[in-house]
């Protein structure tokens, strides 16, 4: 079975992801892919904290990410694989093409970033660089929780989802 | 615990920590003891620097949040790296708010612990029985 969701999430590991996707799912494991976490067993025990035992979390650079992407889609149990940024995601797509989907979960409020969803804001360079992604090939859209609709990133990028 | 002053963070999901404080000021009038925090429409570094800024400015050495996994958690953890004295609770009811705030003699952390507790042999599963006539 394939990976189920590729998610940029900046708050990677939480409630909405083993909860909210994590029990309708089924989930078995997750990657989370970012550098930071990568580098440091002080992060991953904090990100470990919480999840449910029989749930696997496996940390990795997007290098590292892109090299084991084939054993862990080929995982008979379902999984989510999340980054923090867009940028972190771009990465790994160059790296991994089989991606053909994203996920925006959560990319909350910082300077230089406008609303687009409730739970998306965007800056000008992170909207530029998901036009690239959909010119590429990836379906980008965005849906916090499975029960919400999910948002096909034209709306998302004119703001119109919630009107 | 003084009246009036607060001295514990209930950081939580959607309105749940606003809902715990109305619960404790109904039972027991006061509420103020607690400062109620969502994470609702933060990111991760903006729910630990809120956190940051409520421990720092109200000196509070106790935090309670709802899940385990959850980003409250996450950054109160992330908080409590270098503040030793601090104390986090996951998990959070109201029994063991109740216990908590019920036990002034004992130092926040202890308190927190002796909450813990209680609120764990709070939880019961009672069935259902045929109605005795």
């Amino acid at each position: 079975m394939p990976i189920d969701l590729y998610r940029i999430d900046d708050r990677l590991i939480h409630g909405q992801v083993v909860v909210g996707w994590g029990q309708p799912l089924n989930l078995g494991f997750i990657v989370l892919v970012d550098d930071e976490v990568a580098g440091s067993e002080w992060e991953q025990e904090l990100y470990r904290m919480g999840v449910p035992p029989e749930m696997d979390v496996f940390f990795a650079t997007p290098d590292d990410a892109a090299r084991q992407l084939e054993q862990w889609q080929s995982d008979q149990r379902p999984g989510i694989l999340l980054t923090g940024d867009i940028e972190t995601m771009s990465r790994l797509i160059q790296l991994a093409p089989s991606i053909k989907a994203v996920n925006l979960g959560g990319i909350h409020h910082r300077a230089g970033r406008t609303l687009k969803l409730r739970y998306v804001y965007l800056s000008p360079q992170e909207e530029e660089a998901l036009r690239k992604l959909e010119e590429d090939g990836i379906v980008v859209t965005a849906q916090d929780v499975p029960s919400a609709r999910a948002v096909p990133l034209n709306d998302v990028l004119h703001g119109e989802a919630e009107r | 615990m003084s009246e009036d002053v607060p001295v514990a963070i209930i950081a939580a999901h959607g309105d749940l920590a606003k809902g715990f404080v109305s619960a404790v000021e109904q039972i027991t009038g006061r509420g103020k003891l607690f400062i109620a925090m969502t994470n609702s429409g933060l990111g991760a570094s903006e729910i630990e620097r809120a956190l940051i800024e409520l421990v720092d400015s109200r000196n509070i050495r106790v935090i309670f949040t709802d899940l385990p996994a959850g980003s409250c958690t996450i950054a109160a953890r992330r908080v409590l790296a270098g503040r030793p004295d601090m104390i986090l609770v996951t998990g959070t009811s109201l029994p063991l708010l109740l216990d908590f705030m019920s036990h002034e003699e004992l130092s926040p952390a202890d308190a927190a612990t002796h909450a813990v507790d209680r609120a764990v042999r709070s939880l019961t599963a009672v069935p259902g029985a045929a109605r005795a006539h």
